[in-house]
């Protein structure tokens, strides 16, 4: 039995193949609309998410399988102070496949030790992402057509942004990509990523403050929220915040083919005027979530490709 | 001061740094065994000038794996019949296992009772060990070890 809990769980191959049928599935959807019929996710969400859960139970529903689950913690017996591993115990019961989100991290690592089902990551606090990396890698190959020879920027909350912990682990593995890490000091990527990571395999990377120095040698910018609750003292928060703002005077500079992608909920890191310039990608990552969430399904379930 | 000699059978932890002993007596939950067990501080040592030794009797199951990670300078004299047959060489283990507890608030292991703390080694060269669940490294050797 597979789990997804971290993007490393998935050899360069298996992403690859994962993807395709992703891109299957988008060309016809109709096609799929039965291959999970009596199948059933629990979505067990200790925390607020609306996409995420979202499009984990759309996806499943587009296969024909049904949801069960819960969306906060003060609604689940985690109330009651259970645990993850009795948790997942008893929902192994109950479902097929989960897909697990909990504001500490290594929550899913914890279940799955005691999972009879697949357990899928859906973030575990500031750690992993995985299957929002998958969306991200899809949305990136549909507009680059690759995965290798990338400049990508990582712009805002590295310090707690999952979701750029998570690309970077996945996208390290491919040729030639190097990686513009734009934020504030007190929000940089976190040591593991870079010690482990990007200085272990050697992985060219820099470190900056201003957006503007770089965007024009990106292929990839990857714009996350900063985050006013991470800073003690607000007058820093006040004096970054601004920094971040993605406007259409900054895209004058970035590359014609240039992708803008957002794991979204946005607040105010991506200017409305952005939302029309053909480079903006972060719409279309919401849909192929759903597409990739269903290829990942598929494949953990074992389901016959239709 | 006692003798090696002194055991017919059983292992003698050597040279471990003056102060240390009740540390590992604690981490190899020695208290938990049903055998006879001396820890000798302060002892004069050529070397170190002070050194700690234990001596543990019988054919004790004693997870010894973790003394490299608390110090690798440690002489493990495995004892038979009165004489040294083997001497083990430390090394850094690869994973420790309920030795020393994540200090990440954010991590599933400050909530969850009953859940193991397991580290990992991930950089041999200057013995890094980050938790298994959110990968944040042990920073201090000296606090926060479990009994």
């Amino acid at each position: 039995m597979r789990h997804l809990i971290d993007p490393l769980d998935l050899s360069v191959a298996e992403i690859g193949r994962l993807l395709d049928l992703a891109d299957r599935i988008a060309e016809n959807p109709k096609k799929y609309s039965q291959v999970c019929s009596g199948k059933k996710l629990a979505t067990l969400f200790y925390e607020p998410s609306t996409r995420t859960r979202l499009s984990f139970e759309a996806a499943m529903l587009n296969m024909g399988g049904s949801v069960l689950g819960f969306s906060s913690a003060d609604s689940s017996s985690a109330s009651k102070g259970e645990s993850v591993a009795d948790t997942i115990r008893a929902v192994s019961c109950y479902a097929d496949i989960c897909a697990i989100r909990h504001p500490k991290e290594g929550a899913p690592l914890r279940a799955s030790g005691y999972s009879g089902i697949p357990v899928i990551n859906a973030g575990d606090g500031g750690h992993q992402h995985p299957t929002q990396t998958l969306t991200d890698l899809m949305t990136i190959r549909a507009k680059k057509h690759r995965l290798n020879h990338l400049t990508i920027g990582l712009c805002g909350d590295l310090k707690f942004g999952r979701t750029v912990h998570s690309l970077i682990k996945a996208l390290s593995r491919y040729e030639d990509i190097r990686f513009i890490l734009i934020s504030p000091e007190e929000l940089r990527v976190p040591d593991y990523i870079i010690d482990n990571v990007l200085k272990a395999q050697n992985i060219p990377y820099r470190e900056v403050e201003n957006i503007e120095d770089v965007i024009s040698g990106l292929d990839i910018l990857y714009m996350t929220r900063v985050q006013k609750e991470r800073f003690f003292n607000e007058e820093d928060y006040i004096r970054l915040k601004d920094s971040y703002i993605l406007t259409a005077a900054k895209m004058k500079n970035a590359k014609p083919d240039m992708a803008v992608l957002h794991p979204l909920p946005r607040v105010n890191e991506i200017a409305l005027e952005v939302d029309g310039d053909p480079r903006a990608a972060y719409f279309d990552q919401v849909q192929n979530g759903v597409y990739v969430r269903m290829a990942l399904m598929m494949t953990l379930l074992e389901v016959e490709h239709a | 001061m006692l003798n090696i000699d002194s055991l017919e059978k059983g292992i003698v932890l050597d040279h471990i740094r003056a102060g240390s002993s009740m540390k590992i007596y604690d981490l190899l939950h020695l208290a938990n065994l049903d055998c006879c067990v001396a820890v000798i501080k302060n002892a004069k040592s050529s070397k170190f000038g002070k050194k700690d030794i234990i001596k543990i009797e019988g054919t004790a199951d004693i997870d010894l794996d973790v003394l490299g990670y608390i110090d690798h300078n440690i002489t493990v004299n495995i004892i038979d019949d009165g004489k040294i047959i083997e001497k083990k060489q430390l090394v850094l283990p690869k994973i420790l296992k309920n030795v020393i507890k994540c200090k990440n608030p954010r991590c599933i292991t400050s909530v969850e009772e009953e859940i193991d703390h397991i580290f990992r080694l991930t950089d041999d060269s200057n013995q890094r060990y980050r938790c298994v669940y959110c990968e944040q490294e042990y920073q201090d050797k000296s606090e926060g070890t479990a009994g």
